[in-house]
């Protein structure tokens, strides 16, 4: 498989605990890749390191072959490398829609502020949110402030978009248009999807390849597919616990 | 007793440099910032503004407490003509700085405290790393940036109205000549008194906001408790070393002025 995003030996503790004990994990191009496993075992954390926003003990991050340092260099005519799409969204409060959407090209891109309403004015009307630009956060819904925070995570362009934990706090019906939105946004600004998710089996609706994280280390990694057929008993208990039936039908892929 | 004597100048050594180095950063990263001039005039709004009504009020009636005080003390030895001059300098080299820099501490530093350390529980910090904008410099920069214009300039509304409360209550309560009063301010204050009390207001509004950004900033790592509380802590103790903090540089200021 050619590797987009190549990890190797990732490892970061906290006081005598190794959260990530050596992960290595390869992600490829164009593709939606979500890493699933308990609560605590090192999801976010793992996004972290990605991002630079926790500095890892040892390991190395490679995208396109290319060790990274810093999370995104956006520059006037490139996107960025990285966006973060936040847990809890991270909106600005005091920021309305599109300010919060235009922020990172305002703030760290070269363009001129008529460019800057351009792009953010064609971003609000992708997720249809024309008619909330200029509404805060405080007064969206929370659906809303999920497609104002993908606005803000796409609107540099990112290669590859990490999302921690997406659909907190959503309802049944919610999650899955958050999911269909990723889904459907990744094919139309073709970027690279890395999720953190609790959502099973709904998440593998939209994913190409899970990663699991366990001990921290990744011990499985295959497609939804692969996974239904894996034999590893502690994935078991875990999907078992996790309501995923292994013949369940949702991971056809079919919404894809 | 003596290691923990050690361990404790230790900290406050390690945690002196940390607090000289964040604030370095956001004036550092401030010059690196994009629309800087809109950035520093919002923070002077925000900052300026919102403290102006408590600095005046509390400078009218600190001059109109001076004013009867220091009549009652003068008029013992008959030199209740000195009033002016007494309650010019006391607010000018000394009240006006300290008492206006507690009060800015109380309104706008604890506000500023609080915001940061909820947006760094909200993680909106981490999400402008993300983004690659500097947080300190996009965040806290305009405001220590503004610190230097708003206190040297709320200082001098304080001590004006101050120098003011004490003409209402020395001479139109308690019958000082007023050509007396204004007579022995305008004779007694130089310029030196002046620029000293400037020069404190300055460095007060630095430490002070520093402080008080430094607690907000680092409030996941600083304070004892995780969420609200560990953002209640935060302010709370912003307030109360920025305060100290004042009184501290207040005495090593004045010992090299003087």
């Amino acid at each position: 498989m050619d590797s987009f995003l190549k990890i190797r030996g990732l490892k970061k503790h906290f006081a005598q605990n190794y959260v990530l004990d050596g992960v290595d994990l390869d992600v490829s191009a164009g593709s939606v890749t979500t890493i699933i496993g308990k609560s605590g075992i090192g999801k976010s954390v793992l996004l972290k390191c990605i991002a630079n926003l926790l500095d890892a003990d040892a390991g190395t991050i490679e995208l396109n072959n290319e060790l990274i340092s810093r999370t995104v260099n956006v520059t006037q005519g490139s996107g960025a490398d990285f966006s973060y799409m936040f847990q809890n969204n991270a909106l600005f409060d005091s920021l309305t829609a599109f300010d919060n959407i235009a922020l990172p090209l305002r703030e760290a891109s070269n363009l001129s502020e008529a460019e800057v309403r351009e792009r953010t004015n064609n971003m609000l009307s992708n997720l249809e949110l024309s008619d909330s630009a200029k509404n805060f956060p405080g007064e969206l819904s929370g659906g809303m402030k999920k497609r104002v925070a993908l606005g803000r995570a796409l609107i540099t362009e990112p290669r590859i978009v990490l999302f921690d934990e997406p659909t907190t706090g959503l309802d049944p019906e919610r999650k899955f248009s958050v999911f269909e939105m990723i889904a459907d946004y990744r094919k139309r600004f073709d970027f690279t999807a890395l999720l953190v998710s609790h959502d099973i089996p709904e998440v593998f609706e939209i994913s190409d390849q899970v990663a699991w994280l366990d001990g921290g280390k990744i011990k499985f990694f295959g497609s939804p597919r692969e996974l239904n057929l894996d034999t590893n008993s502690a994935l078991s208990e875990f999907l078992n616990k996790a309501n995923y039936g292994r013949s369940n039908s949702l991971i056809n892929g079919t919404v894809k | 007793m003596i290691r923990s004597l050690g361990h404790s100048t230790l900290t406050i050594v390690f945690e002196l440099g940390e607090i000289s180095t964040f604030g370095w950063g956001a004036i550092r990263g401030f010059f690196g910032q994009r629309k800087r001039l809109s950035k520093l005039t919002q923070a002077i709004h925000e900052t300026g503004l919102r403290c102006f009504p408590i600095v005046a009020t509390v400078g009218l009636f600190t001059g109109l407490v001076m004013g009867l005080q220091l009549y009652y003390t003068l008029v013992k030895f008959g030199a209740e003509s000195a009033l002016g001059a007494a309650v010019s300098l006391s607010l000018i080299r000394e009240l006006g700085p300290v008492l206006t820099a507690l009060m800015i501490v109380g309104q706008s530093g604890s506000a500023m405290a609080s915001e940061l350390g909820i947006q760094r529980n909200d993680e909106q910090i981490d999400a402008l790393q993300t983004m690659s904008v500097d947080p300190l410099g996009f965040l806290v920069g305009p405001r220590l940036v503004a610190s230097l214009v708003c206190f040297p300039i709320l200082t001098a509304i304080f001590d004006l109205i101050g120098i003011f409360g004490g003409y209402l209550s020395g001479s139109v309560l308690l019958n000082v000549d007023s050509g007396v009063y204004w007579n022995r301010v305008y004779e007694t204050v130089a310029w030196a008194d002046v620029q000293g009390g400037y020069i404190k207001a300055a460095i007060f509004g630095v430490i002070t906001m520093t402080i008080c950004a430094y607690r907000g900033y680092n409030t996941h790592r600083k304070a004892s408790y995780p969420g609200v509380r560990g953002v209640s802590e935060s302010s709370t103790r912003a307030v109360v070393w920025s305060s100290v903090s004042v009184l501290v540089a207040d005495y090593l200021i004045t010992s090299f002025l003087i």
